[in-house]
């Protein structure tokens, strides 16, 4: 297991390269010139911009910009400076990368607890009502889009009745209605998963020969179906956290949250590349690095998997 | 039989299953008695009720859609469809357990096996989880499976060790009735002579009474003293080994018997009973087994013959007899 950890770990190294290459070609190709962006606003003259081109090295061919930039970063871990604000990169990343993992954790810890008990109570009473109920709002949950839903959310509870702030990350206070709203629609998913993965698993013979042990019907459900019904829902669970390590753009923007989302787009837009770059770096590291855990505690779930890790 | 020693008496047991095309009625008016120590064959083709009655008696049968209509089971003398659900699972793998046809599906896959059999064992009894652990290592010694394999899971076993395991299980908090639905039929020849060899010394090592579920008449003759023969939700026949392999007086069962191949005959053909179970939605209104046997007459059409005892101890349910 052990060996295998570390495997995959050092199989991060040419994932990352070849990340880096891909987001460095990209923003290459974009048309757009970062300097005449920076001071088009002060309205700067054709030598400044030219200027400050060579300054940035704009004007050094493909292949000495991306050995730079890749020299740069396995030397001194610098992924360059913010052409905006003139801040190390990494320090960007630092101020929005944390808020986002924070967004992220919060609102799938929100949806696995919503949307597993929700899947395992319809699952054990199928087409009952409450299956029925819940798997039409777990239907609304998905469909409803997630801009939409945190205006509604801020409409009631921000402007109605005034209990949470609707912009900004400071406190937990602040991270309530983001986190419902990006949970919500994750716990729909997650809660149809559970219910389909379980409904599998209860028709199995070994939930039969669990409850002619004369084993209670709480602990069949949750020992010994649930555990078989994991690997279906720790994929969904992994998929959701790792596309959140990108950022929630549209719900970053409407709660004015400084997560990595926003700060990509604004990086994106202004041609900032080395900003572009480590971020995209850091959401591909963060991205393998769920995949890996996600890998790992498939072996815990399934005894049968554990055997292929080696 | 003598009425001391009963221990299960099903008196007009009754189960349906409401489906969308309509009431599948699975048993009806099943009666069935058995006392200590038996061993008793429940033989019929599939879809003729067996596995449903069992489960009837375990109070295992998913409802919906499964629905006992009426009737009473007599464990020990009291009646199992007027326990609380707490009671009965007080009685299910302490008092009565079962043996699911397929060993490999009926395994958790993601338990050790002996986690499985501890289980079972620490329902039942006040104990540790380490007593109960050691308990499951000597009852899989018992079984002949060595107790250090059992950290092991289900996908490391063999199929037979897997059915082997199963057995352990049911036989852990030594039941007075142990119920096994088709033991050997996912099995290859070889294991199934080797596990029916063992389940036969344990059964008389613990004294439990068996209800053996199967179609093979092999198996009946081998190990069960009472047999009795099901038929669209029927028993049709009934009485001890010899009365059944000697003397079968209902068609169906003469027509199970015609068709085991003689190794014999010159010819090397099989004898069928011609036709199909009939549709369990739509069952005839007199004998079931009316449009397929060979015998049948007028009376067969409208009347449902009635059990009609032939000799000591020997039952028929038909009209010519």
């Amino acid at each position: 297991m052990l060996k295998y950890i570390i495997r995959r770990v050092l199989m991060l190294i040419p994932v990352m390269l070849g990340v880096s290459l891909v987001v460095f070609t990209l923003m290459y190709i974009t048309p757009g010139n970062p300097a005449e962006i920076l001071l088009g606003e002060e309205g700067g003259s054709k030598e400044a911009i030219e200027l400050l081109e060579e300054e940035m090295g704009l004007n050094d061919p493909y292949i000495v910009r991306f050995g730079r930039f890749i020299w740069n970063l396995v030397s001194k871990g610098d992924l360059g400076t913010c052409y905006a604000t003139r801040q190390p990169v990494s320090q960007r990343i630092a101020q929005t990368f944390p808020n986002t993992l924070k967004l992220a954790g919060l609102s799938v810890g929100l949806a696995v607890v919503i949307g597993v008990v929700l899947g395992i109570v319809s699952a054990v009473k199928q087409y009952s009502i409450f299956d029925n109920v819940a798997m039409a709002l777990a239907m609304l949950g998905t469909s409803m889009p997630n801009f939409w839903q945190g205006l509604l959310l801020m409409i009631l509870f921000s402007i109605h009745l005034q209990w949470l702030p609707a912009s900004g990350f400071s406190s937990f206070k602040h991270m309530i209605l983001p986190a419902v709203t990006i949970g919500t629609s994750s716990a729909a998913v997650i809660a149809r998963m559970t219910r389909s993965s379980m409904l599998e698993v209860i028709r199995q013979d070994y939930i039969s020969t669990a409850r002619a042990k004369g084993q209670s019907e709480i602990v069949v459900i949750l020992r010994h179906a649930l555990k078989n019904a994991l690997i279906p829902i720790i994929t969904t669970v992994g998929i959701r956290f790792g596309v959140m390590m990108g950022g929630a753009v549209l719900t970053e923007s409407i709660f004015a949250i400084p997560g990595i989302g926003k700060m990509m787009v604004d990086a994106i837009k202004a041609r900032n590349y080395p900003v572009v770059q480590g971020g995209v770096l850091v959401i591909a590291l963060a991205f393998s690095v769920v995949n890996l855990i996600v890998d790992i505690l498939y072996a815990f779930a399934d005894p049968r998997l554990k055997s292929q890790y080696r | 039989m003598e009425q001391k020693n009963l221990l299960l008496k099903i008196k007009d047991l009754t189960i349906n299953y409401n489906t969308y095309d309509g009431i599948v009625k699975a048993v009806e008016g099943l009666n069935l008695s058995m006392s200590n120590g038996q061993t008793l064959g429940l033989v019929g083709e599939t879809g003729a009720g067996k596995t449903t009655t069992v489960k009837g008696i375990m109070r295992l049968l998913p409802d919906p859609p499964a629905k006992i209509v009426r009737g009473e089971i007599y464990f020990d003398g009291e009646n199992l469809l007027k326990k609380s659900k707490k009671e009965m699972r007080s009685i299910r793998g302490k008092q009565i357990s079962m043996i699911f046809q397929d060993p490999m599906t009926s395994l958790n896959p993601v338990m050790t096996v002996g986690d499985q059999i501890a289980e079972t064992i620490r329902l039942h009894n006040d104990i540790s989880k380490k007593q109960s652990f050691e308990e499951a290592c000597t009852m899989l010694e018992q079984v002949g499976i060595k107790g250090e394999r059992a950290g092991d899971y289900p996908h490391q076993l063999s199929g037979g060790m897997k059915q082997r395991v199963v057995i352990a299980m049911a036989l852990a908090c030594n039941p007075k009735l142990l119920i096994a639905d088709e033991p050997t039929t996912a099995l290859d020849v070889t294991i199934q002579a080797q596990v029916l060899e063992m389940m036969k010394k344990l059964i008389a090592q613990y004294n439990t009474s068996v209800i053996m579920i199967t179609h093979d008449l092999g198996i009946v003759a081998e190990t069960c003293d009472y047999i009795a023969i099901m038929y669209a939700g029927e028993i049709v026949e009934y009485g001890t080994k010899q009365h059944i392999f000697l003397n079968a007086k209902h068609p169906y069962t003469k027509g199970l018997f015609a068709c085991i191949p003689d190794i014999t005959a010159e010819d090397n053909k099989l004898t069928p009973i011609e036709g199909l179970m009939p549709d369990p939605t739509n069952l005839p209104k007199g004998c079931k087994f009316y449009p397929r046997c060979p015998m049948a007459g007028k009376e067969c059409e409208n009347e449902n013959p009635a059990n009609k005892e032939i000799e000591n101890g020997h039952f028929v349910k038909c009209h010519f007899v």
